[in-house]
């Protein structure tokens, strides 16, 4: 176990910027109209860097994951925006050139991962399966050393190369997951809620993973999740999202210290604490929007207890108002 | 003093005989005691597989224990006649994780509330129905316009879980048991339905179990706790000693692994306790059951099993580390509780103070629901 604890050293990040979302827009087109689950997304990830989204479910988040790695499928399309990698703009590539992308370069754990390796087939057919985009030789000798590598990369046994789905725990699964999601070295991962249904111990042990591997291999992480406690200890940033936009991106620390918009800080305020147990039961009123029929103007006006009138019409844009802290909100705007 | 519900030295055991690979101890040797007369809220914490369903299935006797007997007033449950039944079918209501489950989607959200009333005659005629059915939405703060008339679908996962915490208000239950009745929903809704189970706890009396995996929610609720593993009692008592003072190396493994929401705070995880002792020698018929991950293990560990050590007043510590306090016996260990010793209410209600501003703001404010949070 490596002895500096996971959230107290300061990131070093260089401001080189690995990922690169510009106004990303992406519809779910259903019988009902559109679905805007993702409206207007910007946000960079820097190398080396960890960026948490968070939000309510339906928010976006995983829509985002999946458009990331071009994995959005009908009635799903994105729309418009860029997604820069490396400097290459993934939403103009051909499937083909993608296809060469996705582990290679931007590897995604996606949301219930776990539960989606096949019940029938070894762990380390699991990896076979997943090297078959690539031009990979996977008959070569030393590639089963590979997939022992990388497994005990993640904490495991060599062993569970041979081992079916159904005889590994939760945390064990996930872990196998993540060993995928490495196995051919990416420059960003994307893990969605990677430990929502694992115990505190075991995400403690999978989160510790994650870390490690992102750090051996200098990469970028963007972690999806609605569980404010982890974004803290884990990542370096933090975008919040509402209603398929991003209100707010801070360092964490600004985040949790100093929120600025106005559902941030609501979001802050309501947090259970182990301190005390005043106040702590409060949520925020009101009911997520609906992204069918988004409100007009900020989607946040419905339930903002410092709503204008401009606000109902006037959608707000992400503005840095102050060093590396953006806001989309009225309240921050020049006279 | 009357005692509603008692688990007297319960174990379970699913599976076969000694041998048997399958056999699972779900739960072991546990005692516990609901008394009518001093509303409680009592949490039961513990990992998956620690026996925290199986204890609430014993609880209201849809499993048999293997050993040992729960008693309703006194009477086991495996004998109930029939009019104890009905009345400790009414007295005893249960909230499981997933509310959707309970829903039948062809049928209107109105079918699961007016299912326990036509079955218990709660309500003559139309009109007291009505009443009945509002005044229980309004206790969790849901606008009955709002929901009547709907198709479970087209509610949110937060006002489904709290329709059936209204639901369970009807039968105006003398306990109700919650087993991990917010596991399913996001972090930001968990306070309300949290906050109108407890409601319940304040405004009419009835108390409640809640059972979690989630340490910080029990510490918020509840006034005492049960920490579970694999199906032994390893810490129980105040809740605030429990969690903010943890003893029992589970405990602390526990509390250490929590992401609190603060950058600042650290994030310990196993490096709270350390690594696991290792060699311990030949374990015997009886040992702790967290010897193999405790860096504290001493060769007593895997000789016997830890009984319960009584560290404070309102706290004991199944754990040999604490031997040196006097020992409780299994049967008496909720005389200990918090909610057992203190006089009249408990401390601090003012947790409840925020909630009811909320729950108004949140009558005023809810438009139509979309189902987006779910
Ligand atoms: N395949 C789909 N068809 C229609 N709507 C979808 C589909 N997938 C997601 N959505 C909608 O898009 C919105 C965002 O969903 P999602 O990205 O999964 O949110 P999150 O991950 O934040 O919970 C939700 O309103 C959801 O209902
Ligand atoms: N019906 C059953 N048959 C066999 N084993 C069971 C059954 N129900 C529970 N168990 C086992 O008993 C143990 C405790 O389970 P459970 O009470 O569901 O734990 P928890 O609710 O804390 O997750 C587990 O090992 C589980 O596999
Ligand atoms: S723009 Fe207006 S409604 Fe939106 S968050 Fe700011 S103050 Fe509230
Ligand atoms: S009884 Fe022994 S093994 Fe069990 S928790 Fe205490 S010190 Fe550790
Ligand atoms: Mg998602
Ligand atoms: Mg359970």
């Amino acid at each position: 176990m490596v002895e500096e604890t996971l959230s107290a050293e300061e990131p070093t990040v260089e401001t080189k910027e690995t990922l690169k979302v510009e106004d990303l827009h992406v519809y779910f087109h259903t019988y009902a109209g559109a679905v805007k689950a993702v409206n207007g997304v910007s946000f960079v990830l820097k190398s080396g860097e960890r960026f948490g989204l968070v939000g309510e479910s339906g928010s976006g988040k995983s829509t985002i994951a999946l458009s990331l790695l071009r994995l959005i499928k009908p009635p799903g399309r994105i729309e418009g925006g860029s997604v820069y990698l490396n400097g290459v703009d993934l939403v103009s590539l051909s499937e083909e050139q993608m296809r060469r992308k996705r582990l290679d370069e931007i590897a995604l754990v996606a949301q219930g991962a776990m539960n989606s390796l096949n019940p029938v087939r070894r762990i380390r057919d699991q990896f076979l399966l997943a090297f078959g985009d690539h031009d990979i030789d996977v008959k070569r000798s030393g590639f089963d050393d590979h997939i022992g590598d990388l497994l005990s990369r993640v904490g495991l046994g060599r062993d569970v190369a041979n081992m079916f789905p159904h005889e590994l725990s939760g945390g064990m699964k996930q872990r196998v997951c993540i060993a995928l999601a490495i196995s051919l070295s990416p420059s960003v991962i994307i893990a969605d809620e990677p430990t929502s249904a694992l115990d505190v111990v075991v995400q403690w042990q999978v989160m510790d993973t994650l870390r490690r591997v992102q750090e051996d291999l200098s990469a970028s992480v963007i972690l999806i999740g609605h569980d404010m406690g982890l974004m803290a200890q884990f990542v370096d940033r933090l975008g919040v999202m509402y209603a398929g936009r991003l209100v707010e991106i801070a360092t964490v620390r600004d985040m949790f210290n100093d929120p600025l918009h106005p559902y941030g800080q609501m979001l802050i305020a309501s947090l259970p604490s182990l301190e005390s147990r005043k106040d702590s039961l409060q949520g925020i009123p009101g009911i997520t929007p609906s992204l069918l029929n988004p409100p007009s103007g900020c989607p946040f006006h419905t339930r903002c207890p410092k709503v204008m009138e401009h606000c109902k019409t006037v959608t707000p844009e992400l503005q840095e108002v102050r060093q590396n802290h953006w806001v989309a909100c009225h309240l921050y705007e020049e006279a | 003093m009357s005692t509603l519900l008692e688990a007297r030295n319960v174990s379970k055991i699913f599976g076969g005989g000694l041998f048997d690979k399958s056999r699972t101890v779900a739960l072991e040797d546990f005692s516990f005691q609901i008394d009518t007369d001093k509303p409680s809220v009592t949490s039961i914490v513990g990992e998956s597989g620690s026996g925290k369903t199986t204890l609430a299935r014993l609880l209201l006797g849809l499993v048999a224990p293997t050993e040992g007997e729960v008693l309703y007033y006194g009477k086991n449950l495996e004998r109930l006649g029939g009019s104890d039944r009905k009345q400790f079918l009414r007295d005893i209501q249960v909230i499981f994780q997933d509310p959707f489950e309970v829903y039948n989607p062809f049928y209107r959200i109105d079918h699961v509330l007016d299912t326990p009333i036509r079955n218990f005659g709660l309500a003559r005629g139309e009109t007291a129905r009505k009443e009945l059915i509002n005044e229980s939405l309004e206790a969790v703060g849901i606008r009955p316009e709002e929901i009547l008339g709907r198709f479970p679908h087209e509610l949110s996962g937060g006002q489904r879980q709290r329709i059936m915490v209204a639901r369970a208000l009807l039968l105006r239950p003398k306990l109700i048991i919650a087993d991990e009745p917010v596991s399913m929903v996001d972090a930001s809704l968990r306070a309300t339905i949290l906050g109108s189970l407890l409601r319940l706890n304040r405004e009419f009396g009835i108390s409640l179990i809640y059972i979690t995996h989630d340490l910080t929610t029990a510490f918020q609720v509840s006034e005492d706790i049960m920490v579970l593993y694999r199906g032994t009692v390893a810490e129980a008592g105040d809740v605030d000693k429990v969690v903010r003072e943890p003893e029992h190396p589970y405990t602390r493994l526990l509390v250490g692994s929590i992401p609190l929401p603060d950058p600042d705070l650290p994030w310990e995880g196993e490096r709270a306790i350390g690594r696991p002792a290792g060699e311990l020698g030949e374990s015997g018929e009886k040992f702790c059951k967290f010897n193999d991950r405790c860096p504290f293990a001493m060769p007593m560990c895997v000789q016997s099993d830890p009984p319960l050590f009584q560290t404070h007043a309102n706290r004991v510590t199944s754990c040999f580390l604490y031997r040196e306090s006097p020992e409780l016996p299994m049967a008496k260990m909720t005389s200990i509780f918090k909610s057992a010793t203190r006089e009249g209410p408990p401390e601090d209600t003012a947790q409840l103070d925020g909630l009811d501003a909320e729950l108004e703001v949140s009558q005023e404010n809810s438009s139509t629901p979309t189902g987006g949070d779910d």
